[in-house]
């Protein structure tokens, strides 16, 4: 059993001065394996906290980093799951499945972790699982209107993998689940 | 010879030690075989080793201390068997003693075994005691017998309660007879630094600080007293103490008494005889560490406030504050050479005491700030890091008690005592009240306080004038400059119009902050502004009307001249993309002429500005993905955008890129969920262009490195053309998809390709996509059914 952190868009100090204080609380070192970021988190203080959480941090850039060194696209395998990263401000149109499938199939993995539309979503989709975890601080976007904070936790436990969303709604933390299992049959075309 | 001193000192104990225990033998002796007269005698003779004036107060100590063991045992031996004497006889027998010291040592001794028998009153035979030992004037040797005297008494005090407690208020024979001793002993302790030579005036100081505490234990046993009610702690014991206090003219006794007076008697006592006791600060020596008294005072009843809601009546009905506040205004009057640093650390401590006791009186806060600003009047800017520490302490604490800086924008005289720190503890400051801010999660919502605040932190809003910014580190720098665009993040309110206000208030500061900040300051700035925007658009127009309403326009007007502002510094790629965010906030206003004006000034930005290639690829992936979304232009505007977009594209330097970026174009002739932009006809021109530039890429490749580049752009540009056969686009025909999937084949058998394992999987999974989508079935099923993979 392995969880990743997928998070992003945090936009600090830019659109946001901090995470919610209950995120903050309910992120703790030491119990993540991985973490993957979407990018824009955007200053290196940040870069530092999630470093903290977990040493082993996967970014990918976003517009607004000010560390040009992350790259534009990154995959890494986890388990039995190859995972595609991607900020998402490249495909165009923004937030559209389909072309995010297409880069899903480019890279060719099973789950697509992108961000730029602070929408979170996730999908199956051709027997692979499309995820934006939002943003974690629920940053203005010119794209989605009132967003709230949401960071994914995925708990990648052999051929199966569990999406937790936790989004925080009026104060509240709700969390919510989406089960997916890797099988050679194509899974059925569903949306969340 | 001042190592001969120590060593002959040492040999004098020694020699002392000696003969005490000798003649301690013979006591012991005559003790055994009931003989008092040899007894005393002995003891007598063992009591004169204390009458050397060579030892040390530290030596005379270890003496003392012997003798004083044999005394017990003295004390022992006649409490129980008196060998038929009384005691009365006793007292009168200790009295033939040759000498004077040792005569006082026995019979202080038998007079406590006297007052223990109850054959007399205590409080007489005390008394009489007490002015015997006026016999000794000798400093140290008076200390020490006077000590004895405490030591053996303390508990045969008539006092209430007690056993020795006689008929008559006793009481105050008991008070009397500890204030007494109390009296005489600083007399003789202050006398002390007088003898000897004055080269040794140091040192014996020094030795004379070692003895303080034999003094001291009086007022101790005062304390313990339970009959020193308050009010005869405020008639009787206080004054005299004071009296003395003040009278002895001892800088070394009256620090040390002052504090032990705060030390030993009770909070409550304090408080209400708080006016008697300030009164004697001003009468101290000048040279008395009196602000370490008072802050010492004040810390006690700060913290017997903070104990229990229950005692802070009594402050009040006292009027604490007042006397507080007025004692230290005299004491710093009084005291002209008092530096900075220890008239800021009184304001301080009468501040924590403010905090404690008055939490709802900010006027008293505002009153301490006042005072210190008078002091710190034409200092200027301090460079006393002492008073400068002091000073951030005494500014911290407001913000620490009442967790909310709107209260500290209250106080008037904040900010000018902030004017007296350093330019870097200004910053330091500044950055304490930002972290207050943002760890109390306080929102700054109106105006008038934006401007208080904004001129509170305004060292890391601007450069100061006189200072070189080249000795600044950049870590801290940046630390600090994103410190202040969280702050920003914290100004908010409900109402638009004061929004607003707060928008043009914090655009009038960060203009001011020069090149370096602007990059820090201007995106949180454009993003709180396009949320009011967000705001007003969901309103509609129903402030309509009204001249002095915040409109989207008028907002919009504001953003693209503070955006502007970055084009001194230069950061052209930030600026286009926060051009881009407004074009887009402006199309969600149905603001035509605005929209396409951001999106001028993002071309001219990319035309002129932007000259690196990877920032040109990200800047073109943004304006396609912006225009892309943009439904508020007309024909002709769009046409002109969309014209100039995919010219850029086209104009990348590297041919990949260039593909990439043409065929992103194709989605500006074609979007989903309008159906007035479906040019299938322009989305199969950008596609064949792409198809082009990815043949002149490979081409390249030959020519270059005698190989194909990858096919992984022709894979790329398949999947596009699947794209739009899916979305319906009839000019996508299944011949062209078909023409496709051959050229990839081929391109991939060919011989002189450099294996790719990635656009081997990429192709891999485009196959297995296509089947996936005839097996789905349905209406794409069945269009998918013609394409043979």
């Amino acid at each position: 059993m392995v969880l990743v952190l997928a998070i992003g868009d945090l936009h600090i100090p830019h659109r946001a001065p901090n995470l919610p204080p209950k995120f903050k609380s309910m992120l703790v070192p030491g119990k993540i394996q991985h973490i993957i970021c979407t990018g824009n988190l955007c200053i290196k203080v940040i870069h530092d906290y999630l470093k903290s959480l977990c040493p082993s941090l996967h970014i990918t850039r976003g517009e607004y980093d000010e560390d040009a060194r992350y790259p534009e696209t990154k995959t890494l395998t986890i388990g039995q799951f190859k995972l595609g990263l991607c900020h998402g401000h490249q495909v165009v149109p923004w937030g559209d499945l389909d072309s995010l499938a297409m880069l899903q199939r480019q890279l060719d993995v099973d789950i697509l972790v992108s961000g730029h539309t602070h929408q979170f979503k996730a999908y199956k989709h051709e027997g692979g699982v499309v995820i934006n975890p939002g943003s974690a601080t629920g940053a203005y976007s010119s794209i989605t209107y009132d967003v709230n904070p949401s960071f994914v936790l995925m708990d990648i436990d052999g051929l199966r993998v569990v999406v937790y969303v936790y989004e925080l709604i009026d104060g509240e933390v709700k969390v919510d689940k989406i089960d997916f299992k890797k099988t050679a049959t194509p899974a059925t075309h569903s949306t969340h | 010879m001042i190592s001969d001193g120590v060593e002959d000192e040492e040999k004098w104990l020694a020699a002392g030690i000696t003969g005490l225990q000798q003649n301690a033998f013979y006591m012991h002796r005559a003790l055994d075989s009931n003989n008092v007269r040899d007894a005393l005698k002995y003891s007598a003779q063992m009591l004169s080793e204390l009458r050397t004036s060579r030892l040390s107060p530290h030596k005379y100590y270890v003496l003392y201390m012997r003798a004083f063991d044999e005394l017990r045992k003295l004390e022992m031996f006649f409490k129980e068997t008196r060998c038929g004497c009384s005691i009365i006889d006793l007292y009168e027998l200790v009295q033939h003693a040759g000498n004077i010291l040792p005569r006082l040592y026995l019979l202080c001794t038998v007079g406590s075994v006297y007052i223990k028998s109850k054959e007399a009153p205590a409080k007489d035979v005390l008394k009489d005691l007490v002015e015997m030992c006026r016999g000794i004037q000798h400093p140290i040797r008076g200390l020490f017998l006077r000590s004895y005297l405490s030591q053996i008494s303390k508990d045969k005090l008539p006092d209430i309660g007690s056993e020795y407690e006689g008929d008559a208020d006793t009481v105050t024979d008991a008070v009397e007879f500890v204030l007494q001793n109390f009296i005489e002993m600083n007399k003789l302790w202050v006398r002390m630094q007088h003898q000897g030579p004055a080269r040794e005036k140091e040192r014996r100081e020094k030795e004379r600080s070692e003895l303080r505490d034999l003094v001291g234990k009086n007022l101790h046993v005062l304390s313990q007293i339970e009959g020193v009610d308050l009010d005869m702690y405020r008639d009787t014991v206080l004054p005299r103490i004071l009296e003395q206090v003040v009278n002895c003219k001892d800088e070394l006794a009256q620090y040390y008494l002052m504090d032990c007076v705060i030390q030993v008697f009770p909070d409550e006592y304090h408080l209400q005889t708080l006016e008697i006791l300030l009164s004697a600060c001003p009468q101290l020596q000048p040279s008395v560490d009196i602000k370490t008294v008072l802050s010492r005072l004040m810390e006690r009843l700060s913290n017997y406030a903070a104990s229990s809601t229950e005692v802070l009546p009594e402050f009040l009905q006292v009027e604490a504050f007042g006397k507080l506040n007025n004692a230290i205004g005299k004491v710093i009057e009084a005291q002209v050479d008092m530096p900075i640093a220890g008239a800021v650390i009184l304001y301080s401590s009468l501040l924590t005491f403010t905090l404690h006791v008055h939490p709802d009186r900010l006027d008293y806060v505002d009153q301490i700030l006042g005072a210190c600003v008078k002091k710190l009047s034409g200092k200027g800017k301090l460079d006393d890091s002492r008073a400068t520490k002091q000073i951030v302490a005494l500014l911290s604490a407001p913000l620490e008690k009442y967790k909310d800086i709107e209260t500290a924008l209250k106080l008037a005289n904040y900010p000018r005592v902030m004017e007296h720190l350093d330019d870097g503890t200004n910053k330091v400051m500044a950055g304490v009240i930002i972290q207050s801010i943002m760890k109390n999660r306080t929102h700054i919502s109106t105006v008038d306080k934006v401007e208080a605040l904004f001129e509170l932190i305004k060292g890391l809003i601007k450069d100061s004038d006189e200072k070189l910014h080249d000795e600044i580190d950049e870590e801290d720098f940046n630390e600090e400059q994103n410190s202040v665009a969280c702050l920003i993040q914290m100004l908010y309110n409900d109402d638009p119009e004061e929004m607003l206000k707060i928008i043009c208030t914090v655009r009038k500061y960060i203009l001011t902050g020069g090149p370096k900040r602007l990059p820090f300051t201007v995106p949180p700035l454009i993003f709180n502004s396009l949320k009011l925007v967000r705001r007003l658009q969901s309103q509609e127009e129903n402030a309509a009307g009204e001249e002095v309403a915040p409109t989207p326009k008028k907002i919009f007007q504001i953003l693209n001249q503070t955006i502007e502002a970055l084009s001194a510094v230069p950061v052209p790629e930030l600026a286009l993309r926060l051009y881009l965010q407004c074009a887009e906030a402006a199309n969600d206003c149905d603001l035509e002429p605005v929209a396409y004006e951001f999106f001028t000034q993002a071309y001219i930005l990319y035309e002129e500005e932007i000259s690196d290639s990877r920032a040109q690829v990200t800047a073109i992936h943004l304006i396609i993905g912006t225009l892309q979304r943009m439904h508020v232009f007309g024909v002709e505007n769009r046409d002109t955008l969309t014209h100039k977009a995919t010219g850029y594209s086209a104009k990348l330097l590297k041919k990949p890129d260039q593909c990439r970026a043409v065929y992103a174009c194709s989605h500006l002739f074609w979007v989903d969920d309008n159906d007035s932009i479906k040019d299938g006809e322009r989305v199969l021109l950008c596609l064949k262009r792409a198809l082009r530039i990815a043949n002149a890429a490979q081409q390249m490749s030959n020519a270059t490195r005698g190989s194909g580049g990858s096919v992984a752009l022709f894979i790329e540009i398949l999947n596009k053309y699947l794209y739009f056969f899916e979305k319906g686009n009839s000019e996508i025909s299944v011949s062209a998809i078909q023409g496709l999937f051959e050229l990839i084949t081929t391109e991939m058998q060919s011989e002189n390709m450099t294996p790719d394992p990635a656009a081997d999987a990429f192709f891999a999974s485009t196959l297995r996509y296509i089947q996936f989508q005839k097996q789905k079935g349905g209406a794409l099923g069945e269009k998918y059914e013609p394409i043979k993979a």
